[in-house]
Parts: structure tokens; C-alpha cells; sequence
């Protein structure tokens, strides 16, 4: 049984849903009886050097989210693109009523290749408009819904270790700008923690360190860092775990949401084997 | 009962009344057994509001008890090492173990700082930040001999920003952050995970009272509930006055539970905004 108040009868929207943090976010909402608007890109970015998620991924979730006789819609739109992403959410509203919940959850993470000679100031571009720009669209698309059903809300903003420290800095353009962009995720927080704080919906960073999901498992994340022993060092945890479970920030997420957390807000909230601590 | 602590034992400090019941009680419905200190008595420099009494205390442990779980109460002050590590080791020969500490005790007061007495300066610094350092010095071995375990330490939105003439206070519990953040480090390889929570007013006697009342309403005499109710808002980000012992409570019992496994020197505000504001 879940350590959370009961989310029964409310709308949470969760982008970058397909897989990974997203789709175990989804289960763990479902689970306490919310239903999900699922949205994730499933499609390639060329810097990203790691396989991205799949049509077919976000069909499992939506598979996961049935079975637990919860409702979703699923849409496959890019949280750069404000228009794709405002019909996304508007179709999810119509099927489902307005939202609650938003879990700005989509990133990408195109440094740490091995690529030899990357472009960098491509992947720059690239980490900085889907983890800041995605973010703030993914608010936006959501909050005139919760703003006028007045029910309150929360809001929970998928930042980073890398939004609180810069360790493992290698100069590349995917690194600057994933710390970069995740900085500036809590920077989107604080002021929309003050923007909405009259609507009383809450909005929260939570800092993951390295999550057992495919965005860090990958071969090619494995090769830079055997290749960069000192970057690698850099980022190990405080605790004795190299790793966390996508499930330890699902669980951190759903407490946030819930009304255990009722008037936790403008919170930065590490789940990070004492990551940032160290 | 949901059970989430079943099996586990709490040691609480300042657990007389107010947000360390709360905490004992919220604790005792997830299943833990309590091991309960206050001091159950006036501390000299705090006269703003009256000092919790034994018969809180006993008020605690009935109210426990009536939970279906097991409690030992001691009258014992967080200044006093003795007697607090008396208080631990009795508690755990007892139960048996201990899992979770709450370092809860702590007292108010306000003066500007000029006029702050020498003597009320270091009963602070004793309560609020040595006797935190304390708690956890008597705990710590019984933790590690359990094999891991989760303390929460109290600070304070003081613990994370300035505000005028509580300046003993604010220094204290600042330092219980370094507490925290030191003791993260050297403990988690015993599996000991360390974590603050800073609330913001909390609806009890520690800011029901005249005096800090008057504060925020910049020296008003004889203020009321209501009035005081509209100033306190005015400091948060959220439209809410202040919140409730049981909100402190739902954010250590998560902090202490199996869901934040991973979760060690993070210092979690539940203040309605008022430190993003």
C-alpha cells in the first residue's frame, strides 16, 4: 500500500511518458487512482546518442495504466513544439476533465558521447529546448485548465543533480547545456511557485541523481565514462548505490502531489543518495 | 493500521505537546513504538508562552497507548547529556532497537539584538543547537548497531533566511543545518540517512502567544488570533496563515520511511513558500 493520500478522480499530465522516470511516474499516479495524460516525443534527436523512446514504449504504459483499470490518453508530441503540445493537452482534458497534476518530466541528456568530434553547440541548443524551453511550455499548456477549475494543483518539475551542482563539468555543448538547462528549471519553479501560489497550486523541483532508466544505461554512456575515470568519479554517490531506481522518484513525486504536501511549495527536493550533500 | 513503520522504533525529543505528539502520534498509527523525552519544565530566558508540562507528557503517552502501541516516557532535558543518553539507551532496552530519531526540542523567544541578554543567548545556542547535537550523539551508536536508520532534525524557515530580532534563534538553528549536512557525510556508510525540515509558523503555543503575535504585526498591543492570522499570511507564498503540527508530522514520516530510501542531506522546507517568496 502506498505511503501517499489517494489521488482518485484526479487528471495528471506527464510528459517524456513513453519510458523510463515518465512511465513509472504514470503506474505510481494510476496506481493511487489518477488518471494520466501521457505525452512523449517517441522519436530521435540527432545529438542524442542514446536510442530514444518508441511508439511502441508508449503503448506499454498505456497497457500499464489500463491494467490498473485507470484511464489515458496518449499523444505523441514534442514539448518544444507549444502548438503540438497545447492540442496534445487539450484532447487529454476533453477525454478526461482538467488537470491537477503536471509532472514536466521530458529531457534529454546528449552529452557523455564518444563520439570524438560532437557538435556542440547543436546538442546546446538542443538539451536547453526540450529541458528548459519543454518545461515551461508543459506549464503552460496546463495551468489555464487548473487555474479555472480552482480546485488547486501541483506541479513537479523534473530537474537534476545537475541543477544544483556542476561535477562531472567536461566543457561539451550536451554537458553545458543539461546544467544549464536544469539550473534553469529551478529558476522556472521559484517564480511559478510565486505565480501561483494565489491559485494555491504548488510548484516543486525534484533532483534525481543517476536513475536506472535508458538514458543513463546505455552503451554509450558506458564508453565515455570507462574512457573518463575522473567524470566518472566525479559523480558517484553518497551512499553505496551507483544508482537509483526509477520508482525512488516516482515515490517522491506522488508525496509532493499528494496532500500529505499540502503546503510544501518552492521546494527543491534532492533524491540523490546525498548526491548534492557530499 | 497502514503499518508503513511496523516494527520500527522512533526516539523523540520535546514530545511533551505540540508538533513532537504530533510527530509521536502519526509514527505510533504507522505502527513505530515511541521512546518520548521532554523537559516538562520552564526554561528560564522563554516567558512569551507557558513551558510544557508532565502532565503533557502523560498526555502523550495516554494518547499513544490508546494507539495499540508501546511508549517510554522520560522527563529529561536535551542540555543534559546524562541524562538523555539514559533516556536512549533505557528506551532501547526496552523495545529493543532504534530506527528513527527526531530531534524536535527546541524553544522561541524574541528580543532585538542589541538588547538580547548574554545568558538567553546561550540557553539558545544550549536548547536549540547543542541539545540537537546531543540527541543525535546519544543516538547515533544505537543506529549503527541497528545497521542503518533515518533522523530528522528540526530547524526552522530561520534555519534558511534572516528575519529581525530572533537572531539567537536564527544562528541556532542555521547550525542545525551544518549538523545535518556533516553528519550525512559520516554516517552513510552506516546507512544513516540525515535530513532537516524548516517549517513555517506551526498553530501551536510557540506563536499563539502576544508576544510573537505582536511581532508580526509590528508591536501591536493585545492582537487577536484573527488579526495575527492576516500579518502571518502576508509572509507566505501560499494563502495560509500558518500549518499544522500534523503537516511537519507527514513530512518526517515520509522522510523517514522506505519511500525516501535515497533521500540524505536534503533540507525540505514545509513553510507555504516562505522562503521562495
Amino acid at each position: 500500500m502506498a505511503l501517499t493520500s489517494n489521488h482518485e478522480g484526479k487528471v495528471a499530465l506527464i510528459t517524456g511518458a513513453a519510458r523510463g522516470q515518465g512511465r513509472s511516474h504514470a503506474v505510481r499516479l494510476a496506481e493511487e487512482g489518477a488518471d494520466i495524460i501521457a505525452v512523449d516525443l517517441c522519436a530521435q534527436i540527432g545529438s542524442v546518442a542514446y536510442p530514444m523512446a518508441t511508439p511502441d514504449d508508449l503503448a506499454q504504459t498505456a497497457k500499464e495504466v489500463e491494467a490498473l483499470d485507470r484511464r489515458i490518453v496518449t499523444r505523441q508530441a514534442d514539448v518544444r513544439d507549444m502548438a503540438a503540445l497545447q492540442a496534445a493537452v487539450d484532447e487529454g482534458i476533453a477525454e478526461l476533465g482538467a488537470v491537477d497534476i503536471v509532472l514536466a518530466n521530458a529531457g534529454i541528456a546528449p552529452q557523455l558521447t564518444s563520439d570524438p568530434d560532437p557538435d556542440h553547440e547543436q546538442a546546446f541548443r538542443d538539451v536547453v529546448e526540450v529541458n528548459l524551453f519543454g518545461v515551461r511550455n508543459t506549464v503552460h499548456a496546463a495551468v489555464p485548465s487548473m487555474i479555472d477549475k480552482g480546485q488547486g494543483g501541483a506541479i513537479v518539475l523534473t530537474s537534476s543533480t545537475q541543477g544544483l551542482t556542476g561535477r562531472g563539468g567536461d566543457g561539451s555543448g550536451g554537458m553545458d547545456g543539461y546544467a544549464a538547462a536544469k539550473h534553469g528549471v529551478v529558476g522556472l519553479m521559484r517564480t511559478y511557485a510565486n505565480w501561483l501560489a494565489e491559485h494555491k497550486i504548488r510548484v516543486n523541483t525534484v533532483h534525481p541523481t543517476g536513475v536506472q532508466t535508458p538514458m543513463i544505461e546505455n552503451d554509450e554512456m558506458t564508453a565515455y565514462m570507462e574512457a573518463n575515470p575522473g567524470i566518472s568519479a566525479a559523480l558517484e554517490n553518497l551512499m553505496p548505490v551507483e544508482s537509483v531506481e526509477a520508482v525512488d522518484i516516482s515515490n517522491a513525486i506522488a508525496w509532493l502531489v499528494s496532500d500529505h504536501a499540502r503546503f510544501v511549495t518552492g521546494v527543491t527536493l534532492p533524491v540523490d543518495a546525498g548526491f548534492t550533500v557530499k | 493500521m497502514a503499518g508503513r513503520l511496523e516494527g520500527k522504533v522512533a526516539f523523540i525529543t520535546g514530545a511533551a505537546r505540540s508538533q513532537g505528539r504530533s510527530h509521536a502520534l502519526r509514527l505510533a498509527e504507522e505502527g513505530a513504538d515511541i521512546i518520548a523525552v521532554d523537559i516538562a519544565a520552564p526554561v528560564e530566558s522563554i516567558g512569551m508562552y507557558p513551558p510544557a508540562t508532565e502532565d503533557d507528557l502523560a498526555e502523550t503517552v495516554r494518547q499513544v497507548e490508546a494507539l495499540d502501541r508501546r511508549i517510554i516516557a522520560t522527563k529529561a532535558d536535551v542540555r543534559d547529556p546524562a541524562a538523555l543518553k539514559s533516556a536512549v539507551d533505557d528506551g532501547v532496552a526496552q523495545l529493543g532497537k532504534l530506527d528513527i530519531v527526531l530531534a524536535n526540542a527546541g524553544v522561541f523567544e524574541i528580543f532585538p539584538a542589541l538588547e538580547l541578554a548574554d545568558s538567553a543567548w546561550q540557553e539558545m545556542i544550549d536548547i536549540n543547537l547543542t541539545g540537537v547535537w546531543n540527541t543525535c550523539k546519544a543516538t547515533l551508536p544505537h543506529l549503527i548497531e541497528n545497521g542503518g536508520g533515518a533522523m530528522v532534525l528540526t530547524s526552522s524557515t530561520a534555519g534558511l533566511k534572516g528575519t529581525p530580532n530572533t537572531i539567537h534563534y536564527t544562528a541556532a538553528k542555521h547550525g542545525v543545518v551544518g549538523i545535518m549536512r556533516t553528519l550525512a557525510n559520516e554516517f552513510a556508510a552506516n546507512s544513516i540517512r540525515v535530513n532537516t525540515v524548516h517549517p513555517t509558523g506551526v498553530d501551536t503555543v510557540m506563536i499563539q502567544n502576544e508576544k510573537t503575535r505582536g511581532l508580526f504585526l509590528g508591536g501591536a498591543e493585545n492582537p487577536t488570533r484573527e488579526q495575527a492570522a492576516e500579518a502571518f499570511e502576508a509572509t507566505n507564498a501560499l494563502p495560509v496563515p500558518w500549518v499544522e503540527a500534523r503537516d511537519i508530522s507527514n513530512a518526517i514520516l515520509f522522510l523517514v520511511s522506505d519511500e525516501a530510501r535515497y533521500i540524505t542531506g536534503v533540507t525540505l522546507p514545509v513553510d507555504a513558500g516562505y522562503t521562495v517568496k
